[in-house]
């Protein structure tokens, strides 16, 4: 399995029947497609929905109706529609149970940076921020490692931080990992990998427990 | 009662420097015929506020590909590389803000208040300069209200009162931004007589519409 679908089909695992869920754009996407037997969640898109269907089939793509991504969606039966006030009203208000972000770094304290690197890329932060300071749990989907091979769970984010402390959960292709008053407990890990590899390969500080499980 | 003009006629009431508020996402619901309208016009030094600066061939975008931008309130840039360029050049100044604190700052200033207190944006850089405000133990920002000259939304259908619904999610910020505008100019596919909508269905009440632009026209 890739490493988008590994992380994706790992979170979908933390949804349970009935949450409201907020995917943003890119990874946190692959979540939908591993949701587990059984369990019905409700999807928002925050340009303006409630019951996010799938993409259309080719030549059934409807113009005035997309996601936040600008990609094609479809409407579930008992879907709403709203306008962006009441749509961030939804998020920011703490109505949504679940939002899954991705990370262009994330750190031991809960703080997450995921909207511009100063010089470089300066997309914005959009409705990102409203997400992580309102959801009732946030949790990061990111490859443990930027290309480079440098760990992107840190001790502290150097990069303009999009919300302090609001992360609940990080899940990459090696590792999930909590967010605990006393650091990163290290919950899971691949199962094709050793504690040992993982902690090498985090610059945050782990707490290793008596059972890690695997995923 | 709105009165119904060209695209011609709406754009030519903006003049150099004028306040835009203009609806859509991502070109979604943009109002695409008086964009091109004011592309067509190329007045210049326009400060607009949109939620994204949309494609550089779609939606606002074109607006910053002519150069028409001087200033803008905007919260997502990832598909629109002209801006960033224009914005690394100095050519362009932005303000980049949280997409539900932009909508709340528009929507403040079309329902006559002066700002909100907002959680987002605590502990990182939105919070430079602002003042922060303790309500009931708990930190906000305040952010002031965003004004506008002029707001350009697009809807699905209009009545002859300018009462408005719009379609899917080309809704978006479109009715916020039309609440906001001293003058409101909607771009919309339908005009329909007084009675063919249903009142219970109105999401964006007349009273805010001042001129109507009929699509394809």
């Amino acid at each position: 399995m890739d490493k988008r679908a590994m992380i994706g089909k790992r979170i979908a695992l933390e949804l349970k029947d009935g949450d409201y869920v907020n995917l943003g754009i890119g990874l946190p996407t692959e979540v939908a497609n591993h949701i587990p037997d059984g369990v019905h969640v409700i999807f928002q898109s925050e340009n303006g929905m409630l019951g996010v269907g799938p993409v259309p089939e080719a030549g059934k793509e409807d113009k005035d109706l997309s996601n936040a991504g600008g990609g094609y969606i479809t409407e579930l039966p008992g879907a709403s529609y709203f306008d962006s006030a009441m749509s961030f009203a939804i998020i920011r208000g703490g109505h949504i149970d679940i939002t899954v972000l991705g990370a262009l770094q994330a750190d031991e304290k809960g703080n997450l940076a995921n909207w511009m690197i100063p010089g470089k890329l300066i997309p914005g932060m959009g409705g990102a921020m409203d997400l992580v300071t309102g959801a009732k749990k946030v949790i990061v989907a990111t490859e443990h490692c930027d290309k480079f091979g440098n760990s992107k769970i840190l001790k502290q984010c150097t990069l303009p931080l999009t919300a302090q402390g609001k992360v609940s959960l990080i899940v990459t292709d090696m590792a999930v990992m909590e967010v605990t008053d006393k650091g990163l407990l290290l919950k899971e890990i691949a199962s094709d990998l050793t504690v040992e590899e993982v902690v090498k390969a985090t610059e945050a500080a782990l707490i290793i427990p008596d059972n890690v499980g695997t995923f | 009662m709105p009165k119904i003009i060209t695209a011609q006629e709406a754009v030519s009431m903006i003049k150099s420097h004028d306040r835009l508020l203009i609806g859509g996402f991502l070109a979604v619901g943009a109002p695409e015929m008086l964009i091109d309208a004011l592309v067509a016009q190329n007045t210049k030094d326009l400060h607009m506020v949109v939620i994204a600066s949309d494609w550089e061939t779609k939606g606002v975008g074109k607006l910053v590909v002519n150069r028409q931008i001087k200033s803008a309130q905007v919260s997502h840039m990832g598909t629109n590389k002209a801006i960033q360029a224009q914005m690394n050049a100095g050519e362009i100044e932005i303000e980049l803000v949280p997409q539900g604190t932009l909508m709340e700052r528009v929507r403040a200033s079309g329902a006559g208040l002066g700002g909100i207190l907002t959680p987002t944006g605590l502990g990182t850089v939105v919070q430079d300069g602002k003042d922060l405000i303790d309500i009931d133990g708990k930190q906000h920002i305040l952010e002031k209200a965003i004004e506008g000259d002029f707001a350009l939304v697009h809807a699905w259908k209009a009545d002859k009162m300018g009462n408005l619904i719009y379609r899917k999610t080309a809704r978006n910020s479109n009715p916020i931004m039309a609440m906001a505008g001293k003058t409101t100019i909607v771009e919309v596919d339908e005009i329909v007589e007084l009675g063919e909508l249903d009142p219970e269905a109105i999401v964006t009440p007349g009273v805010f519409v001042n001129y109507l632009v009929k699509t394809g026209a």
